[in-house]
């Protein structure tokens, strides 16, 4: 299996951007992962449905609370990510803190190692509160990705980037996900306050769901990250949809550096636009 | 260490408490930090909250000497502390008007708020109105329906309420939606959260912003009987009325301190929404504390008569205060409190509001276990015009529709 540093080493020698795909864990996931990934996703974030996600926008709840329902637990996310990374490339869990905290953050991280993870993506612990997760971290060797928004102060971006392992998360836009008819204003300069203080490399996620703006983004940020844009697809569509929107943005990672912003706003695909 | 010197620069009592948020948030939060530091530096704003305590929302509120109440119990004095007298009803306005001074000072334009039985989001919308904000208020919709008499009162005072439809459609999913509200809007909003609750600097605001009741019921009880009271009691949602009237009583180690939340049907089973008694320490909303949760660490549906206690989280510092000893936490089940509600009506004239009455159903068991020579101060924190529908229900009050 390749690490997430091996995945990146290799886009940036193909100069091309890396294609992160995520989908919350339960009914459909694996399958959907599967196609995602013989579409050309690079690397695979599985979701830890949580009751209360007060970073996602309607499309993620709607799959969450169904995962929800159909009793998907934290086992179950294992479970996952043992058959993604079997496949080959990298997984990473998401998750909001109160599960790990629950299911204890140590045992967590012998679990996910044991399960071929490769890290974890926490968007509400602070580093301030993260010094139990990263010891766990670095004893199992998982990457610890945490998130900077375009609020964070320099200050902020350079302590939470020298956290990072792997990549670094930038939030392209204040708010929750969804997917996005404009890709982001701000995030290049976000993307750059990034590399002024690290070389981990940065991923650019919230908003993206066209290949147009996959290419958009890869012109400014080593990976790009698409989560509403695969929920939607797979809750209308399933496995099918997910690996032909995975085909769309991996053909955009793939376009010629360095990319001239297109003129006009990308056209948005139809119902996929804020929801 | 005692509760004033806490929480501490990260916004932690104990181990509770903390800023677990998106990242998103954190520069709000640090903004919020530093404008409520300074505004209680500048002797004009604090002057202004004070003028505005006294001339807008009615402070003091009056004490109450519950003399038939007392008799009843047939313990000790109980005395009450009369928030249900303040402006727009309960003790919400305290910090509601603190908040929106805070979002004025810090030059944003839009206010947004959760609320579950109402009473926090009409204080809002009040404050909102007074000082010429925009304001937004969510409030799950099973709330909506049970006290659709503050909905219209907040649409009167010019506010929006959304009713939330997602998850249990109560006030733990209208926190959650005021959160992305705020985490979208953060630039012009401000989020007045209406407990003691939330990330840091949230707890420790509330709490200062509603200590103004202790500090005139700890000077109106030594007035009236020459001494401290024995017990402080309190309802417990998020749990800003107890930790106002509290706060002024931790450092007097002789004085009891007794929360009381909401037991539903009772703790033995799955409806109810009593956190201490029946919970575990885990992360919401931005704090940790005690949380129902199940051993995945999923927040649980509550259940409760009174829509203002049917959280399943709590203030950290309360949690702290539980972890200590300091005070102690009661469960208080759907029928007591509607008891409660029916006796201090007519022994003393005062209809409070249902989350008030699991205090005062407290205050009567706990006037009964200390005896005659003791004295017991209740935060009266509401008052039950909002109430009187499910009141109508529970007691069958209302005669049946002409022609029927
Ligand atoms: C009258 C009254 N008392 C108490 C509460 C509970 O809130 P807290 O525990 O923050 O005082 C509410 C909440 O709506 C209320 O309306």
């Amino acid at each position: 299996m390749n690490t997430l540093a091996e995945v990146f080493a290799a886009a940036r020698a193909e100069r091309r951007g890396v294609l992160v795909g995520y989908l919350p864990a339960g009914p459909g996931a694996d399958e959907a992962f599967a196609a995602m990934v013989a579409a050309g996703v690079d690397a695979v974030e599985v979701g830890l449905p949580y009751s209360d996600p007060v970073l996602d926008g309607p499309v993620i709840q709607e799959a969450v609370d169904r995962a929800l329902a159909a009793g998907t637990s934290p086992t179950d996310v294992l479970r996952t990510v043992e058959g993604v990374a079997r496949a080959g490339v990298p997984v990473l869990v998401m998750t909001y803190w109160n599960p790990i905290e629950r299911y204890g953050p140590a045992r967590w991280a012998a679990d996910l190692a044991a399960a071929g993870g490769a890290g974890l993506i926490t968007p509400d612990l602070p580093p301030e509160e993260a010094g139990p997760w990263l010891a766990a971290a670095e004893e199992h060797r998982l990457d610890p990705v945490f998130l900077v928004a375009p609020s964070s102060t320099d200050a902020r971006v350079a302590r939470i980037a020298g956290l990072c392992r792997g990549f670094v998360y930038a939030t392209a836009v204040m708010g929750v996900t969804g997917a996005r008819r404009e890709t982001s204003a701000v995030a290049p300069g976000l993307v750059a306050r990034v590399r002024a203080v690290t070389d981990t490399p940065v991923g650019v996620g919230l908003g993206v769901s066209t290949g147009d703006q996959a290419a958009e983004v890869a012109g400014y940020a080593d990976a790009v990250i698409v989560g509403s844009a695969f929920v939607r697809t797979v809750l209308d569509s399933g496995a099918a949809g997910a690996g032909k929107l995975a085909a769309e943005l991996a053909e955009g990672v793939r376009r010629p550096l360095p990319r001239p912003v297109p003129a006009a706003a990308p056209p948005a695909a139809p119902g996929l636009d804020g929801i | 260490m005692t509760a004033e010197a806490l929480p501490d620069a990260s916004g932690h009592f104990g181990r509770f408490g903390g800023r677990f948020v998106p990242e998103a948030l954190i520069a709000a939060l640090d903004e919020l930090s530093e404008a409520y530091a300074s505004a209680r530096r500048d002797p004009g704003w604090t002057a202004e909250l004070d003028r505005l305590l006294r001339t807008y929302v009615g402070r003091p509120t009056p004490l109450t000497d519950a003399a038939r109440l007392t008799a009843h119990a047939g313990g000790a004095r109980i005395l009450l502390k009369r928030e249900d007298l303040a402006h727009t009803g309960s003790h919400k306005l305290n910090n509601a008007l603190g908040q929106a001074l805070l979002a004025r000072r810090m030059g944003k334009t839009r206010v947004i708020a959760e609320t579950g039985a109402g009473q926090h989001g009409v204080a809002t919308a009040t404050a909102c109105a007074y000082l010429g904000l925009d304001c937004v208020v969510y409030m799950g919709e099973e709330d909506t329906v049970r006290q659709a008499l503050n909905v219209a009162r907040m649409r009167m005072l010019g506010a929006t309420v959304v009713p939330v439809t997602t998850g249990t459609r109560t006030l733990k999913d209208a926190i959650t939606e005021a959160m992305r509200d705020w985490v979208t809007n953060v630039d012009s909003t401000h989020y007045v959260i209406g407990s003691v609750m939330g990330p840091h600097p949230f707890p420790m605001l509330v709490r200062d912003f509603q200590r103004v009741i202790g500090d005139e019921a700890r000077q109106q009880v030594q007035e009236l009987v020459g001494r401290l009271p024995d017990a402080v009691t309190a309802c417990v949602g998020g749990g800003s009325n107890a930790m106002g009237i509290f706060s002024a009583f931790v450092p007097d180690a002789t004085v009891d301190l007794v929360g009381y939340e909401a037991g539903g049907l009772g703790v033995e089973g799955a409806l109810h929404a009593a956190t201490i008694a029946a919970g575990s320490p885990g992360v919401l909303h931005g704090m940790r504390t005690f949380l129902l949760q199940d051993p995945d660490g999923q927040t649980l549906s509550t259940a409760s008569i009174s829509a203002g206690l049917d959280y399943p989280g709590v203030g950290p510092e309360h949690a702290w205060l539980h972890d200590t000893g300091r005070a102690t936490y009661r469960s208080v089940t759907d029928g007591q409190a509607m008891d409660a509600l029916k006796l201090l009506a007519h022994t003393e004239g005062i209809l409070c509001a249902i989350e008030t009455a699991h205090a005062v159903h407290g205050a009567v068991e706990l006037a009964r276990e200390l005896g005659p020579d003791k004295v017991v101060l209740v935060c009266l924190s509401g008052r039950g015009d909002k109430d009187m529908d499910t009141a109508a229900r529970w007691f069958g009050l209302l005669d049946p529709a002409p022609g029927r």
